[in-house]
């Protein structure tokens, strides 16, 4: 920091989209052999500002300098020559190229003109292995790995390129503890080699532990920068919702008397080789949580409920008596009353360029029409009701989804399954990637909806919103309940222990074990 | 190392159309009253290798994700124009025919840049130009013919045998593959096609050339149409702005790239399988021949064939066990 | 579209405004310059009864463009619109040959035809997963394959009934013709179809994103089914009309509406990549293709010269307003 000349300095950049401001005079110095967390809410412009850093967009006014002399960059290509190299929060991936066609998709190594497929796989090999994925084939094609092992070979993408400042767009939020715990060990190599690293994530222990600065956004501006760990965790989260920050989950209701049989039930439910002998129930007013690792058939489970899988074996009660659920049209009908918020919204829970008030009544069209015509009288009605009880904000209702905020987004997902009013809910990862703020109006929701009466299911890639609004939380391990925690029994350590499949000792770090 | 299997994996389009030409014409050949005679195989061949260069043309734009609806209108207007200029001298005669081969080039060229430039959608674009390409081609030739001079001994040299026995039409298709196909799919802008039609978004964000991969195949497409088309006029020794021959030209290049293996979703795919998937094409149409069927029977043997193709395509449906996985 | 309703805050000439689409606007325009630079050539472009006799014309290309349109708001394409005008026709015909009840129900039976060829590219692409340029390319081959063994390849004899006779041409109010009432019924009946029933917000929803329609527990595959069904069912309607129109049907009587049909829904706005479009867009589109026919061969333009500035039009009118977003 005392080199004079830092290696990167944006000041006074705005960058508006439509009439929506993204960007406005934001500054930012990035130094050389160091990791530079950023961290604000969604919509508070940290995506606008590394796509401008990376030239995949351009600025609207201000002035980048790297090595105090001026830059600007007319494309990714350009922003990586000059040795800024950004892992993207959507994978920049090419699904029908091997592993090793991708780590050198930008610049891959030529002889007489021809790629040379040798070095290619030298240069793959190696990247791999930096980036901690000597198990991965160079030959394999991307799209037939899991997402842990695409963001892997994300990272080993941007080494190959030899980044001088290498920007993380939450690449760690689809990777498992023992993976993330990899990439640090990468990262911190990186860091003494006196790379700059720009590291975002909404995983506050994971800054904790990597960062050595900080800076807050919020609307579009940088609003706090600070070494890391002069602040407490509660400052952090009031700078960047700018309010206060307390008491971020609902209440639990006493655990009632079992009376009756469950709203859900589900007895011995298997599927290929992801899921095995899986029983579970919910009872109306439970959230149930479902843990565990990512991708151990959480995800599964829950399409394999909603009627998506094929040849899964087993039984679904509803209110006790045997279901056939065969596609998710039978899953939202009267009798069975079952809504699933799907893991991706832009491409599974919302059409994005249709309107608000379209993506609101899509699910529940059913009940404004009569022999397939619609009353739009009623549709209008509904849709006003959900809005306002979701407090849902957008630019009218015919403006498209698409151009709401990633919170507003994941709001309209949820509200378009409460036209159905359903009795039973399941969500898949409903938080991630998702600001503070709307979070917690999330989780009062959800407590809500379970105290009207609704079964609630519910899985988490966070620990914290499994400890802090289940009544009940399933840890999965390879596609099996590994073990059913209860009421105070749910707690972080029991959580991490069941989800590595291993007893913990009392004292031992489960982190350390992994 | 399991190296080979991620190589079969990856080739295993391109190689079902090599199998499933090679059962048909082995049916084909084995009722054939000649059987395997060389003159059997230079005609198949020859029917053949006018398909394949046009499924070739279209392979180029459709690994990108595109699709190109003007090759048929590119290979008549190409085939008009030889017509004209392949004539007289050998030099001249060879002038001529790099001449048609440049306005390949060229409308493939625009086909590019006004997909890549005027940022139009490849599908609607191509129909428009292939208007176009067919108005020149019509302008050309108002009637069917050729011009004094044409040179039917350059003809009859691309359409005739070598040493009397390897069809010299083959040969040709075999020289084109190896001096544009494999050096383009060892190239970085074929990598860069590829990457562009798997998936554009993820291509930009990876810093690949998406402007000039897509101009380049669509480029390249023009010239292997234009070669298409200087060979109908060597089969032919004519050339006629016949419209219906275009589309069908155009319609069974898609035909043949879907049989060769190559997906219509871009970034998967062979030339060489689709020059499987012509031949094979070409050779479904011609067994009714064998069997001594009424010619009438042709157009609907060959739709029923084709629609049975396609369907079982949709085989793979059957292993699907996330229904998701249905919508790409 | 008119799916909105309207903020009471708003006074209605603001809302209408905020409304019209450009594509649409600008499609609209297009005609009236076309009108314009038509009349200083003639002063009959402006006559009433050119603009009817344009518009009946116009019917029959609109009435195509409908069920293409519905097919296009899905994402999908339905390449076997030659075909299927031409079994329609000729279905209809072959049907009144059969003495009087034929004839009454020749109407239906050759609509019955063309939904029963859209049902079969609508089990393809919802059921089969093939990708709908590719199966209703290889259903058009059958339903010509079927069509040649009919006629024997011959143009039939049969001659259409007096009640398609009268559609087709005759006039009922204040000459009006009937062409174009059937038209604006069936334009009024899409119009409720995409605006107001479940269906239609369905359409969209599947032409923006299936994967979403589906998880929503939209019936996705009967969608996509029943719009190809329709499509079949409109094309084959539409073979009548023009069979009326002629007096009987004729071989490749459909190849001349496949690309216009395309073009007129593009120009009039719908995504060709599904999810956006108005039927307002597209009635401008076929107007707009309709006079430019026409207007080029009252001036009597060569053919060839027809069809380049037919090629060229329409890119120039997509590049004015049918542009991609760029990428940054």
């Amino acid at each position: 920091m005392d080199d004079g000349i830092a290696l990167f300095h944006m000041e006074e950049i705005s960058k508006r989209y439509g009439g929506v401001r993204a960007l406005e005079n934001a500054n930012l110095t990035v130094q050389s052999g160091r990791v530079h967390a950023i961290l604000g809410e969604n919509g508070a412009g940290k995506s606008t500002l590394i796509k401008i850093m990376s030239g995949v967009v351009a600025p609207d006014k201000g002035r980048m300098a790297l090595d105090g002399k001026d830059v600007s960059f007319a494309d990714p290509a350009a922003a990586n020559a000059a040795g800024i190299v950004c892992i993207f929060q959507e994978l920049s991936l090419i699904p029908h190229l091997s592993v090793a066609d991708n780590i050198v998709v930008s610049n891959p190594p030529t002889r007489f003109g021809m790629i040379d497929r040798r070095a290619q796989r030298r240069i793959a090999e190696e990247a791999l292995a930096r980036a901690g994925g000597e198990d991965i084939h160079p030959m394999a094609l991307v799209q037939d790995l899991p997402l842990s092992r695409r963001q892997i070979i994300e990272i080993a993408k941007a080494l190959a390129r030899k980044p001088r400042l290498l920007i993380l767009d939450e690449a760690t939020s689809a990777l498992t503890a023992s993976d993330v715990a990899k990439v640090f060990s990468v990262l911190k190599r990186l860091r003494s080699e006196g790379l700059a690293l720009l590291f975002i994530s909404h995983r506050m222990h994971e800054i904790a532990e990597i960062a050595d600065d900080c800076t807050i956004f919020r609307n579009g501006r940088n609003v706090a920068t600070y070494k890391a760990g002069s602040k407490t965790d509660n400052e952090v989260v009031e700078l960047m919702i700018g309010r206060e920050y307390s008491n971020v989950f609902p209440s639990k209701p006493a655990p009632k008397p079992a009376t009756g049989a469950p709203v859900l039930e589900v007895r011995n439910l298997s599927w290929t080789q992801r899921l095995t002998d899986i029983s579970l129930s919910a009872r109306a007013g439970e959230i149930v949580g479902l843990g565990g690792l990512d991708g151990q058939g959480q995800r599964e489970l829950l399409l394999a409920l909603f009627g998506v899988l094929r040849g899964v074996s087993g039984d679904v009660l509803i209110d006790g008596k045997p279901t056939k659920i065969g596609s998710p049209r039978i899953a939202k009908s009267k009798r069975i009353g079952m809504a699933l918020i799907p893991e991706d919204r832009k491409t599974e829970g919302l059409m994005l360029p249709m309107s608000v008030m379209d993506n609101l009544s899509f699910a529940g069209l059913g009940n404004f029409a009569r022999g397939g015509i619609i009353d739009r009288t009623a549709e209008r009605r509904a849709a006003e009701a959900v809005i306002k009880l979701l407090e849902i904000k957008s630019d009218g209702t015919k403006v498209p989804v698409g151009s709401l905020s990633g919170g507003n987004q994941q709001k309209v997902v949820i509200a378009k399954w409460l036209m159905i009013s359903p009795r039973i809910i399941l969500l898949n990862d409903p938080t991630r990637g998702i600001d503070v703020g709307t979070k917690q109006e999330i989780y009062v929701l959800l407590r809500q909806l379970a105290d009207a009466g609704a079964a609630v299911v519910l899985y988490s890639t966070d620990y914290d919103e499994l400890i802090g609004l289940c009544d009940r939380v399933l840890v999965l391990y390879d596609g099996a309940i590994k073990r059913t925690l209860v009421g105070p029994e749910i707690t972080e350590r029991a959580l991490i222990s069941s989800a590595l499949n291993i007893d913990v000792a009392p004292d031992a770090s489960p982190r350390v074990l992994a | 190392m399991k190296d080979w299997r991620f190589f079969f994996a990856e080739q295993r389009g391109t190689l079902l159309a090599l199998l499933i030409f090679v059962v048909m014409f082995a049916i084909y050949g084995g009722n054939h009253p000649a059987h395997f005679s060389a003159n059997v195989i230079q005609t198949a061949a020859n029917k053949g290798v006018l398909l394949a260069f046009v499924a070739m043309a279209q392979t180029f734009v459709v690994l990108t994700a595109g699709i190109d609806l003007s090759v048929g209108m590119i290979f008549i207007l190409c085939s008009c124009l030889a017509s004209y200029v392949v004539v007289g001298t050998p030099l001249e005669s060879a002038g001529g025919l790099v001449l048609v081969l440049l306005v390949g080039l060229a409308c493939g060229a625009v086909n590019g840049i006004i997909v890549v430039f005027g940022r139009l959608q490849p599908i609607v674009v191509t129909i428009a130009t292939g208007a176009v390409f067919f108005g020149l081609a019509l302008w050309l030739r108002p009637n069917p013919g050729s011009t004094k001079g044409f040179n039917s001994d350059l003809a009859d040299a691309f359409t005739g045998k070598l040493f009397g026995v390897v069809p010299a039409s083959l040969v040709t298709l075999l020289v084109v593959v190896l001096v544009i196909w494999v050096p383009y799919r060892r190239s970085v802008i074929g990598r860069a096609a590829y990457a562009v039609g798997s998936s554009e978004v993820a291509a930009y964000m990876s810093g690949v050339p998406i402007r000039r991969a897509k101009l380049v195949a669509y480029t390249l497409s023009g010239l292997l149409a234009a070669l298409g088309g200087l060979f109908l006029t060597f089969f032919t020794y004519s050339g006629e702005a016949s419209l219906a021959n275009g589309n069908t030209y155009t319609l069974f290049s898609i035909a043949a790239v879907v049989l060769g293996g190559v997906s219509l979703f871009g970034g998967k795919g062979s030339a060489i399988g689709a020059i499987f998937g012509a031949l094979a094409f070409r050779t479904i149409g011609d067994l009714l021949f064998v069997f001594d069927l009424d010619p009438l029977w042709q157009p609907l043997f060959q739709g029923v064939v084709l629609l049975l193709a396609v369907c079982l395509g949709a085989a793979r449906l059957f292993q699907v066990r996330n229904r998701l996985d249905l919508f790409m | 579209m008119s799916t909105e309703t309207t903020r009471p805050s708003e006074p209605a000439w603001r809302t209408l405004v905020r409304r019209l689409d450009p594509a649409v606007t600008i499609a609209f325009g297009c005609i009236i310059v076309l009108l314009l630079l038509g009349s200083l050539y003639s002063s009959n472009f402006l006559s009433p009864e050119y603009l009817l006799q344009q518009l009946k014309v116009g019917a029959f290309l609109g009435v195509i463009a409908t069920g293409m349109m519905i097919v296009i708001l899905l994402g999908q394409i339905d390449l076997s619109v030659p075909w299927v005008v031409t079994t329609g026709a000729m279905m209809a015909c072959a049907a009144a040959s059969y003495g009087p009840i034929g004839v009454a129900l020749a109407i239906p039976f050759g609509i019955l035809c063309g939904v029963a060829l859209g049902l079969v590219n609508g089990f393809g692409v919802a059921y089969l997963r093939i990708p709908s340029m590719i199966v209703t390319l290889a259903v058009n081959a059958v339903a010509q394959g079927l069509m040649v063994v009919y006629t024997g390849g011959f143009s039939p004899q049969d001659s259409a009934t007096p009640a398609m006779r009268f559609i087709a041409t005759g006039t009922t109010i204040l000459g009006i013709p009937n062409a174009l009432i059937v038209w604006a019924i069936v334009g009024a009946m899409l119009i409720f179809l995409l605006s107001r029933t479940v269906f239609g917000r369905a359409v969209y929803a599947i032409g923006n994103r299936e994967r979403a329609a589906y998880l929503s527990g939209a019936a996705t595959q009967r969608v996509v089914l029943f719009a190809f069904a329709l499509s079949g069912g409109l094309s084959a309607f539409a073979g009548e009309l023009l069979a009326g129109y002629a007096s009987k049907a004729a071989q490749s009587m459909g190849d001349a509406y496949l690309l216009p049909a395309i073009a007129a829904v593009v120009l009039g706005g719908t995504s060709i990549l599904g999810g956006r479009g108005s039927y307002l867009g597209t009635i401008a589109g076929v107007i707009l293709i309709t006079l430019l026919q026409s207007i080029l061969s009252v001036m009597q333009i060569a053919e060839f010269g027809r069809q380049i500035i037919y090629g060229v039009v329409i890119i120039g009118m997509l590049l004015l307003y049918g542009r991609d977003k760029a990428m940054r």
